[in-house]
């Protein structure tokens, strides 16, 4: 009983989304084999979304309070495209750019967490302001693609940290170890300080209480508009945090960079299991539901549907199966507690 | 004594912020303003000749009713859906993609350049009405039966959208050579007002009339403000929810199909892009909460017509198409502020400080 009781609440959720991903991806080791029997291809898939674990944990944040952030897409594409000027036009080092874009994301963050926090203004327009505003600054600061050729810049973007013991023979017989990029320690470094944050922190139990409900979270003395002010600066700290980690992996500056990633951000939590009614979430789901979508990418891909098309579908069919799942849980939980 | 007077000026001006569609109007005002200061010709409205030798009305006010015709169309299902279920359909743009695309399949059959057209007009209108609003009806099923938050359960349609939009032309982009195709998108021969306006026009009247003459309007409301109450009182409110989303598809049907018309031909990543966005957009500058309840179709309407002549004033200034965002973005923020319950809290305090502080000197 005591079990099962545990198990009702967004665990759950988690529990579902792990065995999905791990489903997944042992199918397509069994019945695919090729690349995805190869550990560098799992470095790989953290590799290419180490951004995006970051950002989606933002929205997770979010999301938990009940509000959403559309606008933590753009601000990536606009912290790549300062960085990049700055390293390539302006001459300056690879410490400054992360100043700009920790400054960038804490400013967005500071900004769009005040207007709805303190002024009641609805999250979905201040942030969907936020996405423009970022978006069109972009092409303002430099309207075109360029790769940036600084040195110190390419020794970082190029340093790799060889996991020991980890790899792959090749068909010579030599041992290749696989790796992983600074990008990847980043982003689960923030996964961990966050989920202890989110477990045994006031601030981060008050993201679940106002999200649940805020009117009885401020009963119990939580500062509510304070509350969500952190959720909000929080999540564009992570913006910049991330942006500056998708440069690190692109390492070029343009306008069409991470676009759409607040999407995939907002599908990743869903698939995590954290609700947009807020109150219920875990940023560990988050990180395996970013493993899963890009995992579902792969396997789309590597059957011969090589089309941006399928992909998509095949995306939007796993959230339906996703949002199904939650709503048949939560209708589950309803009727056992009536 | 003296200060009756004033109170009553205040009160008037109080009702006048108060009245829902004075941000759209005020918005409007500003911009009309700003465009007389810098520029009077941006005015001006002139005869000239469209591609056919036809002589056509032009001008950035004909351009700005012109282009505004789609968004126009797309806030009053905004308006609806964001009144029942307090949510928004984030998927009107790929829907857009998905009823051109049929409209194309109808006509096209499977050629990429047919030299007839396989099909009379109005069936391939039909047919894309009807796919709409199954597809409609999907997402109203999500919202109303299945109790999603409206966002994530267009997100799907919102992913997958355009890309059943390719699938359905098997990736091929179909070109229709009859010119009778691009008339409802661009000018009937003989009629200098472009088309697309009319069809709003229709859409508007048509809105007004059912809202007038049915209890669509109250329903909605009530829904969205209580939906348990509104059960309790003999409504069904997954079916006023279900049928809002159904409406939002008959919208997107139509202005899929003057998107199409307007080039005769499609682009599925491109088309459309971003209206959604532009579509939340009207609502809210309409002054309509985004968190459902009541609302008011006039000031959703007007916002959309003050979003396209923002975006053609920026235009007119130089601004190139990919930086416009971030200038609509600050004008956003200022109209959100500006009519954010806390500040105009404040504002209407500080207005009474004012007055009271005049009325105490004249009293002295």
């Amino acid at each position: 009983m005591k079990t099962r009781k545990k198990l009702t609440d967004s665990n759950l959720l988690l529990v579902i989304t792990i065995s999905v991903f791990l489903v997944m991806y042992l199918g397509a080791v069994l019945f695919l084999g090729g690349g995805f029997t190869k550990p560098q291809s799992f470095c790989n898939i953290l590799n290419e979304n180490a951004a995006l674990i970051i950002i989606s944990c933002g929205m997770s944040l979010v999301m938990i309070t009940g509000g959403i952030d559309i606008s933590v897409g753009a601000v990536t594409s606009l912290v790549c495209m300062c960085c990049a000027v700055n390293l390539d036009f302006k001459g300056g080092n690879v410490f400054t750019s992360i100043l700009i874009a920790l400054g960038i994301g804490t400013l967005f963050g500071l900004i769009q967490g005040f207007l709805i926090a303190y002024l009641d203004v609805q999250p979905f327009i201040v942030t969907l302001a936020g996405m423009f505003f970022a978006r069109g600054m972009t092409t303002i600061v430099n309207s075109t693609q360029f790769n940036v050729e600084n040195e110190e810049f390419q020794a970082l973007k190029n340093a790799r940290i060889l996991l020991p013991g980890i790899g792959s023979y090749n068909k010579k017989g030599t041992f290749i170890p696989a790796y992983v990029e600074i990008g990847v320690v980043v982003a689960l470094l923030t996964v961990l300080i966050l989920f202890v944050f989110l477990k045994w922190f006031k601030l981060g139990r008050g993201f679940y209480a106002i999200g649940g409900n805020s009117q009885s979270a401020n009963m119990l003395g939580i500062n509510v508009k304070r509350t969500k002010f952190f959720a909000y600066l929080i999540c564009g700290i992570l913006a910049g945090i991330g942006g500056f980690v998708y440069f690190m992996h692109a390492g070029s500056g343009s306008p069409s960079h991470a676009s759409g990633a607040e999407m995939n951000a907002i599908a990743s939590s869903i698939i995590g299991g954290t609700m947009l009614t807020g109150g219920s979430g875990n940023i560990i789901g988050t990180l395996f539901g970013v493993l899963s979508l890009s995992t579902i990418k792969n396997i789309v891909s590597s059957l011969g549907l090589d089309d941006a098309w399928w992909t998509n579908i095949t995306v939007a069919a796993m959230i339906c199966l996703f949002i199904v799942i939650q709503s048949v849980v939560l209708s589950g939980k309803n009727k056992s507690h009536h | 004594m003296s200060g009756k007077k004033s109170t009553t000026d205040q009160n008037f001006f109080m009702k006048l912020i108060r009245k829902q569609i004075f941000i759209p109007i005020a918005a409007l005002l500003i911009l009309i303003l700003f465009n007389l200061i810098a520029d009077p010709s941006f005015f001006k409205i002139y005869f000239g000749n469209n591609s056919n030798g036809d002589p056509v009305l032009k001008g950035n006010l004909i351009t700005i009713l012109d282009n505004a015709s789609e968004l126009v169309i797309l806030a009053i299902g905004m308006t609806l859906v964001t009144a029942s279920s307090g949510g928004q359909d984030i998927s009107v743009g790929a829907a857009i993609a998905l009823s051109g695309s049929v409209v194309l399949r109808v006509l096209c059959g499977t050629e990429a350049r047919p030299e007839t057209m396989h099909a009379p007009i109005i069936v391939a209108f039909l047919i894309c009405c009807i796919v709409a609003m199954l597809f409609g009806a999907f997402n109203g099923v999500l919202v109303a039966y299945f109790k999603l938050q409206p966002m994530v359960a267009t997100l799907i349609l919102f992913t997958a959208g355009r890309s059943i939009a390719a699938w359905i032309n098997n990736n091929q982009l179909p070109i229709i050579s009859d010119p009778s195709f691009g008339y409802f998108g661009n000018f009937f021969p003989g009629i200098p007002i472009p088309s697309p306006v009319f069809i709003a026009v229709i859409c508007m009247i048509i809105t007004a009339l059912v809202l007038r003459f049915t209890k669509l309007g109250l329903f909605t409301q009530a829904v969205g403000i209580n939906s348990e109450s509104s059960r309790l009182n003999g409504l069904n409110p997954q079916f006023i929810k279900f049928i809002t989303y159904v409406i939002l598809g008959l919208c997107v049907a139509v202005s899929g199909f003057i998107k199409v018309s307007r080039l005769s031909t499609i682009n599925y990543s491109v088309i459309a892009k971003d209206i959604e966005m532009d579509a939340i957009l009207a609502v809210a500058l309409g002054g309509n909460a985004l968190s459902g309840g009541k609302f008011n179709m006039a000031s959703s309407i007007l916002g959309a017509y003050v979003i396209q002549f923002l975006t053609i004033t920026l235009y007119k200034f130089d601004v190139p198409s990919s930086a416009l965002p971030a200038y609509k973005a600050v004008v956003v923020i200022v109209l959100v502020v500006l009519s954010a319950p806390v500040v105009r809290e404040k504002l209407g305090s500080l207005k009474k400080n004012l007055a009271s502080g005049k009325t105490e000197k004249e009293a002295h």
